[in-house]
């Protein structure tokens, strides 16, 4: 350094002219590579894909607006806008607040930076990759999805399922089952049609039952009741016989009981007197019961059906839209797979959000919190009434870039959503590709649609700018 | 309590830490049951990945805690015995890597370059090509996939090369879409770097070039392996770009190696599994090699 500095004065401006031209000549070829590149492949195509959404399908023909109506007007397109609609609304809020939490508790344990790299981890993962993991996650099939089958845990211990379970989802009813002597009662119970006294017998026949069900239950053949005084003796059967197909209402030898079956007897007001459980033959014995008439009530439990599962990857909504219209459904309707992706793609970006913002809390004034501390306010008002507002900017900018991000929400829907419920959760992305490269292309009607969504990341462009132009 | 307390302050210390003692176990305990729900996801697929293909949908991946014997390689070995063929697990490892590796040093190299120019060159309108490029970081892919495909279309009808499924296609595009972030994020350092350590060598006569090499380049390359590592994972993840234009070619990159099978009509969840575990090894692998960098990148990229 020292040495050249005699250097400046013996050339001193001389030489400063030309050079600088040839400098200034270096640095934009330097410039050069990247201009083109990004003026041919980004900067090009954006003024291009606006011209082809004036466009017809081919590119040929000039429509004006059409693309633009359609886009409008079209219910498969309107899902898309509401599905970024809700994307918008609830992931970056959402995201942005458990990143908060994450990144405020985590900095109070020894373990925060083995925490947070668990909680990164996912960042790095393909969006593909995450959406077929929690694609099996909430799959309908207890043994496949952790969901489900915690749901069902739950369900069978809140409501264990009956022997004998009926599912309205399989086409089953009570009414079904009802064969001899028996009809629903309107509460989910059996009860005979007939009343009975002491002395004598009921039998009551049921059909629509497997025989797997009734090997399962070690249920044997039925045999005929047998009256005897002072009791009321009985028989729940399959009411089917294999050699007699058609016949209903007379027990057949090759006719089984119905084993385990909680039965109750009632009185003609409907209170229960007694309660017993048929044998592996059907029979059931109610003994001790006094004059008057009574009814047999197959009980209800005895039909209870297991849990049926959620299916959190179709499309059947969570807002009542039953009776509007093709259009209003598309609008109003919150479909479970929505819900589903977006609990797997906050599992995938909280740790964007916390990185950041543990970040700028680690830059944070700690005094101004101990202050507040030492002045007695709770952990949680410290939390929102100054860790907060001081950390306002980092979440905002947390907050505007998971905007950016789910407006462009695509991977997930492709490889998360069964191909039965992708229509109902496409967002504008996912809908340009479908309208763009499956199928009947339409590259007027994908170009208008890449121009909205072009549009709609305007604003959080312009906030980009304007902070970045701020730093400068 | 009155006779006792002989410090009335120095109890109620005692009684605020026991009380920030309990709070701190609550938390660990806490925290550590989000801990664990985090990390269940990704068990899940490495056990999916481990286990016989016939358990998949009759016994739940989490019977392994009290049955670890069912864990084998099998599924493992089965895929890589399968070789390099065209669209099998390890050829599209490869294409995976053929095309991110050009894809991040092309995005370090000419953002670099550009940010030099944009940071210490002397021409004007400097700072308004800086906003157009931060403008551009958040256009979205979607609204060029049209108008590239034809500008391949095009430029194969006038020289006979057109680059639609080819691996340098993909590239090109991918090049594109990480040059606004690439080029935003090296200014961003280069700008930190003191300007008179610049004009001093080029007072001492040295040229642009080695300037860049000698001078810039090393003192940049934290920012530089930031962005390498952020653009690799980036291009590893990707889905849409390969799926429009790698079209037709028999090597599909691991995302769309999983993607076909998910549509294949016999979707087996063992490949599946397999080959996401293999998809996310790589990405798990630079992240933890190069944990500082990424952080880095993550924090100026807070913007994509």
């Amino acid at each position: 350094m020292t040495a050249a500095t005699p250097e400046i004065t013996r050339f001193g401006g001389l030489h400063r002219a030309p050079g600088r031209r040839r400098r200034n000549l270096a640095s934009l070829a330097f410039l050069a590579p990247a201009a083109i590149w990004l003026l041919v492949v980004v900067v090009y195509p954006c003024f291009a894909t606006i011209r082809y959404s004036f466009y017809d399908e081919s590119a040929s023909r000039f429509v004006g607006l059409a693309n633009y109506k359609a886009v409008f007007s079209t219910d498969a397109i309107l899902v898309a806008f509401r599905n970024n609609i809700i994307w918008v609304l609830v992931f970056p809020f959402l995201v942005t607040v458990i990143g908060l939490m994450l990144a405020v508790l985590s900095e109070r344990i020894r373990w925060g930076t083995a925490f947070k790299t668990i909680i990164v981890m996912p960042v790095v993962f393909s969006a593909t990759a995450s959406a077929l993991v929690w694609r099996t996650i909430f799959d309908l099939n207890p043994h496949v999805g952790v969901v489900n089958a915690l749901e069902q845990t739950a369900s069978d211990f809140v409501r264990p399922p009956g022997p004998y379970p009926v599912d309205a989802n399989l086409g089953q009813s009570l009414a079904g089952l009802a064969s001899t002597g028996v009809r629903p009662d309107g509460h989910g119970s059996l009860v005979s049609i007939s009343t009975v006294n002491a002395g004598h017998t009921v039998e009551l026949g049921l059909i629509g039952v497997s025989p797997q069900t009734l090997a399962l239950l070690g249920a044997r053949t039925a045999r005929a009741p047998t009256a005897a005084p002072g009791v009321i003796d009985g028989l729940v059967w399959r009411d089917f016989s294999p050699s007699h197909p058609g016949a209903r209402g007379r027990v057949y030898p090759d006719e089984d009981g119905l084993a385990d079956l909680q039965v109750s007897l009632l009185r003609t007001g409907g209170s229960a007197v007694a309660t017993t459980t048929t044998r592996p033959d059907g029979q059931f014995k109610f003994a001790n019961i006094g004059p008057g008439s009574f009814r047999v009530q197959i009980d209800a439990q005895n039909f209870t059906s297991s849990f049926g599962g959620t299916f959190w990857l179709g499309s059947s909504s969570v807002t009542p839209t039953s009776g509007l219209s093709q259009t209003a459904q598309a609008l109003l309707s919150v479909p479970l797979i929505d819900i589903a992706m977006i609990v797997a793609y906050l599992w995938m970006w909280a740790g964007f959000a916390m990185v950041i913002i543990a970040a700028g809390l680690s830059s944070l004034n700690r005094e101004v919190l101990e202050a507040a501390r030492i002045d007695g306010a709770s952990e949680w008002q410290v939390l929102k009434r100054v860790t907060t507002p001081m950390l306002a900017p980092v979440l905002a900018v947390v907050f505007v870039t998971m905007v950016i991000n789910v407006l462009k929400v695509f991977d997930i829907i492709l490889n998360m959503a069964p191909g039965s419920s992708q229509a109902a959760a496409s967002t504008l992305a996912f809908s340009m590709y479908t309208h763009g490269f499956e199928g009947g292309i339409h590259s007027g009607l994908a170009s208008a649609i890449a121009v909205i969504l072009f549009a709609s990341v305007v604003p959080a462009m312009a906030w980009n700018l304007k902070r970045i132009r701020g730093q400068m | 309590m009155t006779g006792f307390s002989l410090d009335p302050e120095l109890s109620r210390a005692r009684r605020i830490r026991s009380r920030m003692h309990l709070s701190r176990s609550a938390l660990n305990l806490g925290l550590g049951a989000v801990g664990v729900l985090w990390l269940v996801p990704t068990i899940s697929l490495a056990v999916f990945s481990l286990r016989p293909e016939g358990l998949f949908d009759v016994s739940g991946w989490w019977h392994v805690l009290t049955a670890p014997t069912q864990l084998t390689l099998h599924n493992y070995s089965a895929l890589f015995s399968q070789g390099f063929a065209a669209g099998g697990l390890l050829d599209s490892t490869l294409t995976s890597l053929v095309i991110t590796l050009p894809a991040t040093l092309l995005v370090t190299a000419l953002a670099s370059l550009a940010a030099y120019s944009l940071v210490f060159g002397n021409w004007r309108g400097r700072d308004v090509a800086f906003l157009v490029t931060v403008g551009l970081i958040v256009v979205p892919l979607q609204v060029a996939l049209i108008p590239v495909l034809e500008l391949y279309r095009s430029f194969g009808s006038l020289t006979g090369y057109n680059p639609f499924g080819t691996f340098a296609g993909v590239i090109i595009f991918h090049v594109g879409f990480g040059l606004p972030f690439g080029i935003f994020l090296m200014r961003n350092f280069y700008t930190g770097i003191p300007r008179d350590l610049v004009e001093a060598a080029r007072i001492e006569g040295a040229r642009e070039w080695t300037l860049f090499r000698r001078v810039v380049v090393p003192l940049g390359l934290p920012a530089a392996a930031a962005l390498a590592v952020f653009q690799f994972i980036w291009v590893w993840n990707d889905l849409l770009v390969a799926l429009i234009f790698l079209g037709g070619n028999p090597h599909q990159t691991l995302t769309l190696f999983l993607f076909d099978q998910t549509r294949s009509l016999a979707a087996d969840y063992w490949i599946i599994s397999t080959g996401a575990m293999v998809s996310i090894v790589v990405p798990l692998g630079v992240f933890f090699a190069f944990q500082r960098h990424f952080v880095r990148g993550l924090l100026a990229g807070a913007v994509k």
